[in-house]
């Protein structure tokens, strides 16, 4: 069974290099072998490290390869998130793997065109420029000569080097990129054929179940194992402060860990009275990924622009910790072979996690391979490598390949969440709508889409890391989506204070050519100023740039006036991220984006206490639902003159400011926290 | 001690011996090998180990196996016939109806009960009815698009 699956991601071809990488680059694999192989079943293998978890790059990958190559796409297939196959990989975040993986597989399969044509040419004898390549067939048309890559590269490797200034196609002339290619393999997830990691299945595999402690740095005290072990196939695995069990199946699993007899030491925890004000009485050194953003802008001075003001506005807008809830929970399978690891896992990070395996169990990276099976949703939650190390632990200690999958419960308590946060906002706007002075503050959020797009004369705009009393970490567009809330209520909140329409008010203040043609791109669908007043109806706009894409989203909500319930009636989104490559699959992603932020925007928030997640199952924390859709309507804005930007994370980001501008303008009231509906 | 039952998988006969109380979803994974049907929460709340007994929706991860003894049970696998997708197969991958396809069997089978009851259903009968089944990816407008679609194609959704 080891095997088969191997054989799902193709003949190996071992390029895992050992010794230091670097903490954050790109990979630098230079030569086209690296990347691609024609092979001898007449298909072009790719090699990447990035992971499918939904995002549809399996897809868009194997359209750039096809692409340059001139070849149908049925013969481009990718090996993705393979340690032992691709080269180095930072890992799948940040909106990269379209603007930076994409962009390079162009360029190798461009060089690699190029490369082959050039042999066919000197083969020949003939003028490069009289070779053409159509349909993976390399023809001399005046002789009427004909080959192929498969027969040019005869089974090696090219070792030729790519580069920038490969021949690649614009792409106001492709003909693959930039078309609705359906999801590779679909019929593969309509019909459960696909195997996730929880699907996985290895001889002789156990099925593992960590042991947790009831709250937050709880301490065992005491164990007692004998009526966990008596269960049948029961093995309890312990490894200093690590206990687990291992079992047949699922359900011994857990009648196992059940049957454990503990007791612990709970540390008594209260949770901050006022989280926001936690945050502010509380800095930390930055961590993570803030250690490489810019946290501080300066422009000109707040103190001049506010003295320019004719109205000035203070005020503090607030978001939650959330739960990424991917449907697929972190699962793993670990099978060592002497000291050799392999773990299938569900991760963003597979070269990350492979050096934190490595790290765990002592042993150099180069006997650690991680695979990445596509994946069930990770949403900017499955960066880190805890449930491939308690496989991993668990099958060491069996002697047997290990399943580890968490479930609901362990899912929401110890995985990470989305930062919660505080925004403060200090303004000054001039009668004539002029924004004139911006103080900006964001306290443990993130830094990210904090600097306003607005051409404000005088800004100062800070984040401050702060400590944070719940595990906390990656989300889809990470802090965009509170500061695009906080500086988009509070324009709205400008333009009401100086009697302008909010798109009017923004289109005084905007320079910025390509967020002002989302904006009217948006307006138009939506027939912004155009509809009638309803009681109790509402409209609302908002817009911003992430990540090199720029979104701008219109919403129609209306309000219970007896409870505040707030419903949403219509969505309108435009995107603009230069040049579409899959024009279907980012409208469904742009589609999913603003699905999940109505759940950050009306009703996500975990809620703790005592050490404990309280919020830690579907039935006590509310996810969007099909009946809390609206009507949706995405415009995109094809720029085949600019360079594709990642389109996973930017659409998340304009729905809460615009569904609370929108509550505003059916109530009067100013909701000012995410979610806007108390959660 | 484990107890004796049958069942029929679609459409095969199939004894386990199992605890009366293991869940479903255990058998049929673990037993059976059919992993179509998906851990996803453990409490009936998402949806995505849906199967159909006797033609109506299961949340297999809390149903007992012992109280499906005897009974008819469809599940991801069992849709297609003589190696062509069902309708409503077919109509998610029109629709592109997914993303991450995690969600993906639960929502079909959800789906095919609904259609086997009212074959041209309301727009807002199928999100009543599909609202316990939760996808992450936020796809719910393509999945009522290829529901629509799959009541409308010619072979009918509710074969």
């Amino acid at each position: 069974m080891t095997e088969e699956i191997i054989k799902t991601v193709g003949p190996g071809v071992d390029q895992s290099g050992g010794g230091p990488r670097p903490v954050w680059s790109e990979p630098d694999a230079p030569t086209i072998g690296d990347w691609l192989v024609f092979t001898a079943d007449l298909q072009v293998e790719v090699y990447s490290g990035k992971a499918e978890v939904g995002q549809n790059i399996r897809t868009s990958l194997a359209q750039a390869v096809a692409e340059e190559l001139r070849i149908p796409i049925e013969r481009v297939r990718l090996a993705l998130g393979d340690t032992a196959r691709t080269p180095f990989d930072i890992g799948t975040f940040g909106s990269r793997t379209t603007p930076v993986m994409a962009d390079r597989l162009h360029k190798v399969a461009a060089t690699a065109r190029q490369v082959l044509l050039q042999k066919a040419a000197t083969t020949w004898q003939v003028p490069i420029d009289e070779v053409i390549v159509a349909n993976g067939t390399i023809t001399h048309p005046a002789t009427g000569r004909s080959t192929d890559y498969w027969q040019l590269a005869a089974g090696q490797k090219l070792g030729e080097h790519w580069g920038d200034n490969a021949p690649v196609t614009p792409a106001d002339q492709w003909t693959v990129a930039g078309q609705s290619v359906p999801k590779f393999a679909g019929r593969d997830f309509v019909t459960g054929r696909h195997r996730y990691t929880p699907d996985l299945r290895l001889p002789d595999m156990l099925v593992g179940r960590v042991l947790r402690p009831p709250s937050f740095g709880a301490v065992r005290t005491g164990l007692e194992t004998s009526a966990a072990s008596a269960l049948p196939g029961v093995q309890v695995v312990i490894d200093g402060d690590f206990v687990g069990v291992v079992a047949p199946n699922r359900g011994i699993a857990q009648l196992a860990i059940d049957a454990l007899q503990v007791t612990w030491q709970e540390p008594a925890t209260t949770p901050p009275t006022d989280l926001f004000a936690y945050f502010k009485t509380h800095p930390a050194e930055a961590t993570g990924y803030h250690r490489f953003a810019q946290v501080a802008y300066d422009l000109g001075a707040v103190a001049v622009g506010r003295a320019l003001a004719d109205h000035t506005l203070d005020a503090a807008y607030t978001v939650a910790y959330i739960a990424h809830a991917p449907l697929e929970p972190h699962a793993a399978v670990a099978e060592w072979q002497g000291d050799t690891l392999t773990v299938w896992t569900g991760t963003q990070r597979p070269f990350g996690v492979q050096d934190d395996l490595a790290k765990a169990f002592g042993v150099p990276e180069v006997k650690v391979r991680v695979i990445v099976p596509d994946t069930g949703g990770a949403y900017g939650g499955k960066h880190t490598g805890e449930v491939a190390i308690e496989a991993a632990r668990l099958a060491r200690a069996a002697g047997k390949p290990v399943q580890v999958v968490w479930s609901r419960e362990e899912e929401f308590t110890w995985s990470y969440f989305r930062p919660a946060g505080l925004i403060e906002v200090r303004s000054g706007v001039r009668t004539n709508g002029e924004i004139v002075s911006w103080e900006y503050d964001n306290y443990n959020s993130g830094p990210e889409s904090m600097r306003p797009p607005y051409a404000i004369p005088n800004q100062k705009v800070a984040f401050h890391p702060a400590e944070s009393p719940l595990r906390q970490g990656s989300y889809r567009a990470l802090a965009a989506t509170a500061n695009t809330f906080g500086r988009e209520t509070h324009v709205d909140e400008l333009a009401v204070l100086v009697g302008n329409d909010p798109l009017d008010f923004r289109r005084k203040n905007l320079h910025d050519a390509r967020l002002l043609s989302v904006f009217e791109a948006a307006a138009k669908q939506f027939g912004w100023g155009t509809t009638q007043r309803q009681p109790g109806r509402g409209v609302g706009i908002a817009g911003g740039t992430e990540k090199g894409s720029y979104v701008a989203t219109c919403a129609e909500v209306a309000v219970d006036p007896g409870t505040g319930d707030v419903k949403l009636l219509r969505i309108v989104e435009a995107f603009e991220g230069g040049a579409i490559v899959n024009p279907d699959g980012l409208r469904n992603q742009i589609e999913g984006a603003i699905v999940q932020a109505i759940g950050g925007a009306l009703f996500e928030r975990i809620q703790f206490g005592d050490g404990r997640i309280l919020t830690n199952r579907f039935s006590s924390y509310r996810v969007p639902r099909f009946a809390d859709v609206p009507v949706i309507e995405v415009v995109l804005l094809d720029r085949k003159d600019l360079p594709s930007a990642g389109a996973g994370e930017a659409p998340i980001i304009g729905l809460a400011p615009a569904v609370g501008n929108a509550i505003f303008n059916a109530t009067g009231v100013r909701r000012r926290s995410l979610p806007l509906c108390g959660g | 001690m484990p107890n004796e039952f049958t069942v029929v998988v679609n459409g095969v006969n199939r004894h386990i011996s199992a605890q009366f109380d293991t869940p479903l979803l255990s058998v049929l994974r673990g037993d059976f090998q059919l992993t179509g049907a998906k851990i996803g929460c453990g409490e009936g709340e998402c949806g995505a180990c849906t199967v159909l007994v006797d033609g109506e929706v299961v949340r297999s991860c809390i149903t007992p196996v012992g109280s499906v003894a005897g009974r008819t049970i469809l599940t991801i696998e069992g849709i297609e016939s003589d190696g062509r997708l069902h309708p409503l197969q077919q109509a998610f991958l029109d629709a592109q109806a997914f993303q991450c396809g995690y969600c993906t069997s639960g929502m079909i089978l959800t789906a095919l009960a609904l259609l086997q009851k009212q074959p041209h259903p309301s727009d807002d009968s199928i999100i009543q009815w599909m609202q316990g089944n939760i996808c992450r990816c936020g796809t719910y407008q393509r999945i009522l698009t290829a529901i629509r679609d799959a009541a409308n194609a010619p072979a009918g959704g509710a074969r």
